[in-house]
């Protein structure tokens, strides 16, 4: 089997496509009237960079044996993860506008149904343990396949994060690269005043794993932390991506009232005509 | 037939057997516990196994998940522990990463209900029935003695989806009348024109021996093997319905969400008959020798026989 890797986008190209994503976002939670545009906009670099250089995989073909398999644990972020899919092509943009919809495959949380989704989420705290399964069975299978999850800011509050990143740690899990994405923002507020996980990389690092701190906006960052994850030997990596809740957007950014509430039409038109802005001259 | 006489076996070491030889016959097979593989005797396939055997530790949420990605990856799955933490403490995992998926896990717990014994009520699950088989597609095994705890262990090797099976830390009695296991069909293992119990684990025996007390008083009680309880063999409560037009219940479970309300609905919409259910009253149990505990809680011999004659004289009163 050939490798897959998407064909090798420049940084400004993969920044090009996230702000298309970021438009996406907007447009489909708008649509829907309900949904988590923050942190769909704060993965939105992340997501991007994976699927469009990253991860082995095939839009034409979702299962293709070969591919890297992606966990996105917080399933709440489907308008980012949707969004990114459509764009790779794995299925049409015209159905990202059904998100939420009564019988639309897109449902509000992650869920196979969709094209290139690897794994139905939604409670949050899951998706490590599912890429220690990942990961054992792709041992067993004397497989070389790469495990990707991305964890939310909020889900080191769940117990079985830590159960599952004492699990993969022990058992010498270096085929897994987790993302968690630290926007600083959980459902009731910010997380240094709701349940305060730092020090966060102390933590990681307390539990086994080799820990990289990168900006979750900056394209070269992401790749390079990836990249770096693939050459550890011996452990799983955590790159712990200091993000901003509703980034491209300047009203929604570091509102927690942007977790868990759609942008309503005024606020649509001035949200996509600001992501417009920031591509010009670029 | 009485109490006395009874034989028993480990349902425990029937099910560790089995997953040992089916482990060589399936290299797919992978088995996971936390932390208690000598008891529920998961440990064997460890030994046999090594490679595909992992202990996860006191982490039974990150068990649960990690063998349904495991599943999702194409492997057959056993995840062990004792009833009241492999599904009370995962309820939310199995709903979301089991259930839903329907990924080919199997959950198989010992250690449930009261024969737990003097352990006590922390540890002695009588609501996990109900939990297990109040989500969407899941089957729901209570294998009533030993050798039927080795059948279903295949049955479930063989099938694909998510599955519960759940057995007892003590031995249990051997039952001498029985038919194959088959995986959602009861069996008629006595049968009988007066009354039916329909049994699930232990219990099974307990009913035999309470028709068996029954017929010396004139009573012509039928009991059946309900060993797989979801899903149902809802055709099997009707026609036991019909030809005795009364039913007794019996599990080692509450009476709330069990086989006695799994079999109420299958009546109630097929053939309505008077239901008396044996088993925990909306009661938590409480330290005590298994069979002990049995007795006190009416999960018994003596216990069906009053709940049987409690059921034929509203059949009495209905006719």
């Amino acid at each position: 089997m050939v490798e897959q890797l998407p064909k090798a986008r420049s940084i400004e190209e993969l920044e090009r496509i996230a702000r298309e994503v970021r438009k996406d976002i907007i447009r489909v939670t708008s649509a829907a009237g309900s949904g988590h545009p923050g942190g769909s906009l704060s993965s939105a670099d992340i997501l991007t960079a994976l699927y469009f250089r990253l991860l082995k995989n095939d839009p034409d073909n979702p299962r293709w044996p070969g591919r890297d398999k992606f966990i996105l644990s917080k399933g709440h972020a489907a308008p980012c993860y949707y969004s990114v899919l459509a764009e790779a092509g794995y299925f049409s943009k015209d159905e990202l506008m059904t998100l939420r919809k009564l019988g639309s495959r897109m449902q509000g949380h992650a869920h196979t149904d969709v094209p290139g989704v690897e794994v139905s989420t939604g409670s949050l705290g899951q998706g490590l343990s599912i890429a220690n399964g990942f990961s054992l069975a792709s041992r067993l299978d004397g497989s070389d396949r790469r495990i990707v999850a991305l964890l939310s800011d909020g889900e080191n509050d769940e117990g079985q994060t830590w159960e599952a990143a004492m699990f993969a740690s022990f058992r010498k899990l270096d085929n897994i690269t987790v993302f968690v994405d630290r926007n600083g923002i959980q459902n009731d507020g910010f997380t240094r005043q709701i349940l305060d996980t730092s020090p966060l990389e102390d933590k990681w690092r307390a539990f086994g794993w080799h820990v990289i701190v990168i900006d979750g906006h900056s394209m070269k960052e992401i790749v390079d932390a990836y990249t770096e994850s693939l050459s550890i030997k011996g452990k799983p990596t955590a790159i712990i991506a200091n993000t901003v809740k509703g980034k491209g957007v300047s009203f929604m950014e570091n509102n927690v009232a942007f977790h868990g509430k759609a942008p309503n039409s005024e606020e649509t038109v001035r949200a996509l005509a600001e992501l417009d802005g920031a591509g010009v001259g670029k | 037939m009485s109490a006395q006489q009874a034989k028993l076996a480990s349902q425990r070491k029937e099910y560790g057997r089995a997953l040992v030889e089916i482990g060589g016959k399936n290299s797919d097979l992978v088995v996971l516990d936390a932390d208690l593989s000598v008891s529920t005797r998961t440990g064997e396939f460890g030994k046999a196994y090594p490679e595909r055997f992992f202990n996860c530790g006191v982490s039974e949420a990150n068990m649960v998940t990690t063998a349904a990605g495991l599943a999702m990856s194409g492997k057959l799955v056993f995840a062990s522990t004792f009833a009241v933490f492999a599904t009370g403490l995962t309820y939310n995992q199995i709903r979301q990463s089991v259930a839903y998926p329907r990924t080919n896990v199997k959950i198989a717990a010992s250690h449930a209900g009261l024969s737990v014994g003097p352990d006590g009520a922390t540890h002695q699950m009588l609501e996990d029935i109900g939990l297990m088989r109040g989500l969407p597609g899941m089957t729901v095994v209570v294998p009533a003695d030993a050798s039927e705890t080795y059948a279903a262990t295949y049955a479930l090797a063989s099938m694909d989806g998510p599955a519960y099976m759940r057995f007892s830390r003590s031995d249990v009695p051997v039952l001498e009348q029985k038919n194959e296991f088959r995986l959602g069909e009861g069996s008629l293992v006595r049968d009988g024109s007066d009354i039916t119990f329909i049994a699930c684990g232990q219990l099974v025996y307990s009913c035999l021996s309470a028709a068996e007390k029954l017929s010396l008083s004139g009573v012509d009680a039928a009991v059946v093997n309900m060993s797989t309880v979801k899903p149902l063999d809802a055709r099997l409560v009707e026609k036991m319905a019909r030809r005795t037009g009364a039913i007794v219940t019996a599990e080692e479970h509450s009476v709330v969400n069990g086989l006695g309300d799994a079999v109420c609905a299958a009546a109630a919409s097929a053939y309505p008959v008077p239901v008396v259910k044996v088993g925990t009253q909306d009661t938590f149990g409480e330290s005590g020798e298994a069979a002990e505990l049995l007795v006190k809680y009416g999960l018994s011999t003596e216990g069906a026989v009053q709940a049987a004659e409690r059921a034929l004289v509203l059949k009495r009163r209905l006719n």
